[in-house]
């Protein structure tokens, strides 16, 4: 995919929000049919400034700012995807996404399907998702599942700043809807960034931290989104109980890459889910029940997994009790050992 | 006769096919009602007046007293209602301890005019809970986020309480952004077809965070979305703390006499940031706020309360040093570091938890232990 490579100048060091303001900037300059809509994503760059100064370079036409109204949002970008424009929707927070389910599951995710192909809808949907930033409430959840759950939509997250460019350019330029969740805690991360780097399509996750060869393979971890950094630290921590794990980035829950998940979970034959939104019914129990569909005979203990409670969103001061720990996930590794 | 006793307000119901009501009694005034600066001024209840300039002075203390907080981190965040407390103290005033209210985010002033306490109306926005009062004793519903949501369960609990022969008022308050909402407009038509004793107060500070309503709205007015539903529009200077409380006071009146609900439009301005976290400054600009700090709602009243011969220099020293107890009352009570136990995750979720929740639970409650038995160590 190398026609997605950035045209702007990217600093060597670079924010998630500033790598995923450049993929929106790379796909305004590129194709004229990209328009972005949503609330304050004008002249304030959005309140997350995402779309920062996209409105001066490109106009307010092609970076809209739009009455409060998600469900008419959405339901305007279907109507402009049917004429030919390549949508890019901003949803403020995750719960205000809500009021646009029904055009989300009624109509974007089941346009192509009830035209039999002719109508599809390629609409980008960003949602800043998750918790861990002190919000109050309704602005903390993780809503991947129902978007999941839903056939017909591309769910992806991005976990590191190189693949919030990618994964956003192939998003856009997808001619299917993507909901695009954008997990708000990481928005500030910062990482080197090479502009040239390959850009993921969408459905492939990759081994974000291999094993270390002779050092005992121990577990996989499996994750995405704002669990990543969570894991990886795991990951180093588990060192000094003497085990080697390796963690998996999924990036994209819908296509699922069973392959990469399966061949990582076979190296180790134990793995640990790890997710923030809520366990039950949660993206998680898919995982769980695909890898041990697939991968039974090189289990040598059932897959785990850890998440937040089932409990509505916590206030700012109880999240850091809800939210995965590093404690937990190691917690859960060391159940895994139960036949050594 | 005002505009709310026409009538063809009363003609209920309509005949099917039959135009349900003449629009014209359902328009607002053209220009927003003002009391202060008018004759109308003279007629007014002196009490009252002093009352609500005591409320307007203690509010704006305790507008600026939750910023404090905010930048001392003990506060999250605080949407600050500076400029706009002329319609959160008539959202006190203008209804009985019998009726609802309906808040938004930005409404804690309203809240804590009837009568919340101050640390339990901001536990929300402090971060311990989310909500710190209890709903039926003050017959408040919680402060709603997701915008609008509320205006259509306002109009449901009035519906329940004409159904109970109750003479019960609910007042809901949207911003001018949330007017755009579905849930808004669904509001507004069932409290039409239904006859809901409900009263909406459209606060409009003339922004939804950066977005001016030149972008948000059409409308000739957002008083006269009211016509479309059937119901009255009324649009009210709302830096006018008179004209507010009269205004309301009205539109309360008029639906709990049964003659319908009412749309009030009041024309404010938000003289802060949208909260603490946002940057004004790249949506507006200073000439602008300075135009309408010269409207600023406090000095307003207090000069033609002055003129009028009602307010002296010892009513505003005694509404200054009870805005000083309040500020206070705020910093003490927001020093105490609250104690919240972790395991309350899990006492409300359910009437009864479910077993997996018990399972959560007892999780939490060994990893606590843990903790606690390693903090000794
Ligand atoms: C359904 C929903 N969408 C988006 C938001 C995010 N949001 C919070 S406040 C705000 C602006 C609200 O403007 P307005 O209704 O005019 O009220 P004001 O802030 O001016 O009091 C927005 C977009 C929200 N809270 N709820």
């Amino acid at each position: 995919m190398t026609t997605l490579a950035p045209q702007a100048a990217p600093a060597s060091t670079a924010t998630m929000a500033q790598a995923l303001n450049t993929a929106l900037r790379d796909s305004l300059r590129e194709d004229p049919t990209v328009h972005i809509l949503g609330e304050d994503v004008g002249t304030l760059g959005g309140v997350f400034r995402i779309t920062d100064g996209l409105a001066a370079e490109f106009g307010a036409d092609r970076c809209l700012d739009t009455p409060l109204a998600e469900a008419g949002i959405l339901g305007t970008a279907v109507g402009m995807a049917m004429y030919g424009l390549r949508p890019v929707v901003e949803m403020q927070f995750d719960a205000f996404a809500y009021p646009a389910f029904e055009q989300l599951v009624s109509h974007v995710a089941r346009m192509r399907n009830r035209t039999a192909g002719r109508m599809p809808l390629p609409i980008t949907i960003r949602i800043p998702y998750g918790g861990g930033i002190g919000g109050v409430e309704h602005h903390s959840d993780s809503s991947e599942a129902y978007y999941a759950h839903t056939p017909g939509l591309h769910v992806v997250t991005p976990g590191t700043v190189g693949d919030a460019y990618g994964l956003l350019r192939s998003a856009i330029a997808s001619d299917d809807p993507v909901v695009f969740l954008e997990p708000k805690r990481l928005y500030w991360s910062k990482a080197d960034w090479t502009p040239d780097a390959p850009v993921p399509a969408l459905g492939k996750a990759v081994v974000r931290r291999p094993l270390t060869p002779g050092s005992g393979d121990t577990a996989t971890l499996l994750t995405y989104g704002p669990s990543l950094p969570v894991c990886l630290e795991a990951a180093e921590a588990a060192r000094a109980e003497g085990w080697d794990l390796s963690v998996v980035d999924l990036r994209s829950l819908v296509p699922f890459d069973d392959e990469t998940v399966c061949a990582a979970v076979r190296a180790t034959g134990r793995a640990v889910v790890v997710h923030e939104s809520q366990g039950f019914a949660g993206v998680g129990a898919e995982i769980a029940a695909r890898v041990s569909e697939r991968c039974f005979h090189h289990l040598a203990a059932p897959v785990l997994r850890v998440t937040g409670f089932d409990i509505p969103y916590p206030p700012p001061m109880l999240e850091r009790h809800h939210l995965p720990s590093v404690d937990r996930i190691l917690d859960a590794v060391a159940r895994l050992q139960w036949e050594q | 006769m005002t505009v709310l006793d026409h009538p063809a307000a009363q003609t209920w119901p309509p005949d099917a096919h039959a135009p349900r009501r003449d629009p014209a009694p359902l328009l607002p005034d053209a220009e927003p009602v003002r009391v202060l600066g008018t004759k109308a001024l003279a007629e007014a209840d002196p009490e009252l007046l002093r009352e609500l300039y005591r409320r307007l002075v203690v509010g704006r203390r305790y507008n600026q007293q939750a910023t404090t907080l905010t930048k001392q981190g003990s506060l999250a965040v605080y949407p600050s209602s500076t400029g706009q407390e002329a319609c959160q103290i008539a959202a006190a005033t203008a209804l009985r301890a019998t009726d609802w209210l309906f808040p938004s985010y930005r409404d804690t002033l309203a809240v804590v005019s009837r009568g919340v306490d101050p640390l339990e109306a901001l536990t929300l926005l402090r971060g311990n809970a989310h909500s710190g009062y209890d709903p039926y004793e003050h017959r408040i519903a919680p402060l709603s986020t997701p915008l609008a949501t509320q205006a259509p369960h306002a109009v449901g609990l009035a519906h329940a309480a004409r159904l109970r022969g109750e003479d019960t008022v609910a007042l809901a308050l949207v911003g001018d952004g949330g007017t755009s909402e579905g849930d808004f407009h669904e509001a507004l038509n069932f409290a039409g077809v239904l006859n809901a004793p409900v009263v909406f107060l459209v606060q409009n500070n003339g922004y939804a965070i950066s977005v001016p309503l030149s972008k948000q709205s059409a409308a000739p007015t957002l008083a006269h979305k009211a016509v479309g539903y059937g119901i009255h529009g009324r649009l009210v200077d709302g830096n006018d703390a008179v004209a507010v409380h009269s205004v309301l006071s009205d539109a309360v009146a008029h639906a709990r006499s049964g003659k319908g609900p009412v749309l009030v439009e009041a024309i404010t301005y938000r003289l802060e940031a949208h909260t603490n976290a946002d940057d004004a400054g790249r949506y507006r600009t200073p000439d602008e706020v300075a135009g309408w700090q010269q409207r600023d709602p406090l000095p307003l009243m207090e000069r033609h309360l002055r003129e009028a011969g009602v307010l002296g220099d010892a009513e505003v020293e005694q509404a200054a040093a009870e805005a000083e107890a309040l500020a206070d009352r705020m910093r003490a009570m927001f020093h105490v570091k609250p104690e919240l136990d972790p395991l309350s995750l899990f006492t409300h979720v359910y009437a009864e938890p479910t077993p997996q929740l018990r399972e959560q639970a007892a999780q939490l409650a060994a990893e606590l232990a843990a903790d606690a038995e390693a903090g000794a160590r």
